[in-house]
């Protein structure tokens, strides 16, 4: 076996790839091969970690030092100044917002310091494509743990009693959910993982798959032993082609090495795993919908009961979990229930894995310790808002979750605390919005979204939302009328209590909780046509504030209709006829004389 | 690496995997050798004493110990300067090192955990 002296580890998740790790990771092979390093510093690809917004993420150890928005240019220096010199290049490591203290370890900065990682245990430490990384971080031997030692009502005692429930979506307890479909009377069982992951802005599904997909497969196999299948089935989005590509590559590895297969470890279990691909359709990601894709049939839910634990896939008993759920299952196996049970809270055990995007310092994936609060999220971990603007309100769970006013931020952040407030856990998508972002708007998008996925199988979903829309449309346009409120709310009510899957029940949640917290945003659109936020263009015009302007003619170079004229060192005028809102004078006002109204 | 059979076999093969990543965990504890590698060190052959303590290293498998490099620290006519830091043990720092003297200090220091006297720093 070589060793080296250093390795470099560099982030090939999505993220970093589109911003240009790829090239990197060449670079440092080509000038270490140069300096003649290559024989003492490994260069190795790794899954995401979590820190996206900062990408190309380097990550150099036996120092942990974390380099971050590193470009081509930079790799010689590393590898001349760092690799051989051993001096680090202070100039490209992370440093904190605030303090512009610059850290030597990744573990010792606020992003990370704060996190407690479970499912994303391996990402950004391993090489993803190599299966003795994995086996080397304890890969596989929770697997062997189940089969030697633990019978398959043990394995579900144990999920059961450490207290996980999904991660995609319902939260359901996982081991309940083992337990029916193991009690079900049946020959043929399956395992289905759901990589369906369709939030917009949610790619923690993606990052485990692409950073760790052994672990993932290992879970599988688990669930299979436990319920008594032989086959598992990963429906994952075509949208992703490096963590379809890593599956497969895990997925062969552990066939060569019999970690699936027949007689897996030596033992009288035999488990296989394929790969299905889906085409991005959002209702997919609801279970009965995403079984009838596998089997090819068109992705529309049905109603249920039968439950897939009793009537699932080929209408066989089917345990159908998410990538993040079944990411923890491993260590609870390895680590045992009453660990896991004794991080998070209450109600909620374990941990939770967010990806946090919007008007917030450091987008990317954390993850915390559930009974967490949400402003230890956005401020300590997430670094609060950028350009000094205020809070205004947190979007967590997606398009079937809601709007979080500053008025719950120290809320501890749990399954039930987060429906009580009339959001919910979702995948995990958080969306911080500043206080230049309408909530109608906001309402608008998200329904758009379920609108435009709706399968149009049942009536409620199809017909109900598109009113909504319609609704929404006109009150950003102006023209709200008197009543429309309660009618949105009516509305919600019929389509939350008849539609017939999950994406229906939950499209109105986005409207009801901006109508619950921020209800005079509505009011001031119907009644006064106004958007006090500023972000519905209908309703807003730009002014020149005649005492602050300076004449200066910023706004004149940069207005792409010509719209602003006015003599030098004189106060301008806009013409509104000509004005397309753009906000472009507004940004560029060096003394804040231009003002939406 | 083969179809694994049983649990033992899965052990086994953890354990040298293990080998090639414990680079990435835990390092507060671990053995470090830490070459000079200034202009003057790399004048004086620092790189050649490197080679020469990774090769030791790996000829023995020993692989909880953490070779790095230096910047210079002012002791110029003593290049090579290699210092060994063991947790809870004074650094020791050893002068005008070439590749035989090196292995002599992996073999000694290191395995045997035997300070090389005749090599260490002198009272200047």
């Amino acid at each position: 076996m070589e060793i080296y002296r250093a390795h470099v580890l560099v982030c090939k998740g999505t993220g970093c790839v589109a911003s240009g790790s790829e090239p990197i990771m060449e670079a440092f092979q080509k000038e270490l091969e140069k300096k003649g390093l290559s024989k003492e510093v490994k260069v190795v690809q790794t899954g995401c970690l979590g820190l996206c917004e900062l990408g190309p993420n380097v990550l150099i150890y036996p120092e942990g030092s974390y380099y971050c928005t590193v470009k081509t240019e930079d790799v010689p220096e590393i590898v001349e100044e760092h690799l051989l010199k051993g001096r680090i290049v202070e100039r490209l490591l992370y440093k904190e917002r605030d303090t512009k203290e610059r850290f030597r370890s990744l573990m010792d900065i606020d992003f990370y310091k704060r996190q407690k990682r479970i499912a994303l245990r391996h990402c950004g430490l391993i090489n993803p494509e190599i299966i003795e990384e994995y086996i080397a971080n304890d890969g596989y031997r929770a697997l062997g743990k189940a089969l030697t030692e633990m019978t398959p009502q043990g394995v579900i005692d144990e999920i059961k009693k450490s207290g996980l429930r999904g991660r995609g979506g319902g939260g359901f307890p996982t081991g309940v959910k083992w337990q029916f479909a193991a009690d079900a009377q049946g020959d043929i069982k399956y395992v289905v993982c759901n990589a369906d992951e369709g939030d917009p802005g949610a790619f923690m599904d993606r990052s485990i798959l692409e950073g760790d997909p052994h672990t993932v497969l290992e879970a599988m196999a688990i669930a299979g032993y436990a319920i008594g299948a032989s086959e598992g089935y990963i429906y994952v989005r075509a949208e992703y082609p490096i963590a379809v590509k890593r599956l497969e590559i895990a997925i062969e590895q552990a066939r060569n090495h019999g970690l699936l297969g027949k007689n897996i470890l030596g033992t009288e279990f035999s488990f296989d795993i394929f790969i299905r691909l889906g085409s991005g359709a959002f209702v997919c990601g609801e279970e009965t919908a995403l079984l009838a894709s596998v089997e090819g049939r068109r992705g529309e839910p049905r109603p249920r009961p039968p439950f897939p634990a009793n009537k699932g896939l080929w209408d066989k008993p089917t345990i159908i979990n998410n990538v993040e759920t079944y990411a923890n299952i491993p260590e609870i196996i390895l680590q045992g229930a009453d660990w896991f049970s004794n991080i998070g809270s209450e109600k909620s055990k374990g941990t939770k894995v967010f990806a946090v995007g919007g008007k917030i310092n450091h987008t990317g994936l954390v993850e915390i310790p559930m009974g967490t609060t949400l402003k230890e999220v956005i401020y300590d971990i997430g670094g609060g808002i950028p350009n000094n603007k205020k809070f205004k309100a947190v979007q967590t769970g997606g398009p079937s979750g809601g709007c979080l006013p500053a008025s719950l931020l120290d809320m501890p952040i749990e399954y039930d605390t987060l429906i009580q407030a009339g959001s919910m856990m979702g995948s995990g998508g958080m969306i911080v919005v500043d206080e230049d972002t309408c909530m109608v708007d906001i309402a608008k998008f998200f329904l758009t979204f379920t609108q435009e996925e709706s399968c149009g199988k049942c009536p409620p979903c199809r017909i109900g939302t598109k009113r909504m829309l319609e609704i929404l449309e006109r009150i950003t346009n102006g023209e709200g009328r008197e009543g429309d409120i309660e009618l949105l709310e009516n509305l919600a009510k019929s389509i939350k209590a008849s539609a017939l899957c999950g994406l229906g029940q939950t499209a109105p949640n986005p409207v009801l909780s901006t109508l619950r917290y921020f209800r005079d945003e509505y009011e001031a659109h119907i009644k006064d046509k106004k958007c006090p936020a500023g972000g519905c263009q209908a309703l807003i015009h730009y002014e020149v504030v005649a005492d602050k302007c300076k004449g200066c003619g910023m706004c004149v170079k940069v207005c792409p209709t010509q719209a602003i004229s006015g003599e030098r060192r004189k106060p301008h005028e806009i013409d509104l006829d000509k004005c397309i809102k753009c906000n472009s004078c507004y940004d560029r006002c060096p003394f804040g004389a231009i003002v939406k109204l | 690496m083969p179809v694994i059979k049983s649990m033992e076999e899965l052990e086994k093969i953890r354990k040298q995997a293990k080998d090639m990543i414990n680079l990435r965990v835990d390092n507060e504890t671990k053995t470090r050798i830490v070459v000079g590698m200034g202009t003057c060190g790399i004048a004086a052959g620092a790189r050649p004493v490197m080679l020469a303590i990774l090769d030791e290293l790996k000829k023995r498998n020993i692989t909880n110990v953490i070779v790095t490099e230096t910047g210079c620290i002012g002791l110029c006519q003593y290049e090579p300067l290699v210092d060994v830091i063991q947790p809870d043990h004074p650094k020791v720092t050893y002068v005008n090192m070439n590749p035989e003297k090196a292995r002599e200090i992996v073999v000694k220091h290191i395995i045997n955990n035997q300070v090389v006297d005749e090599y260490v720093v002198p009272n200047i």
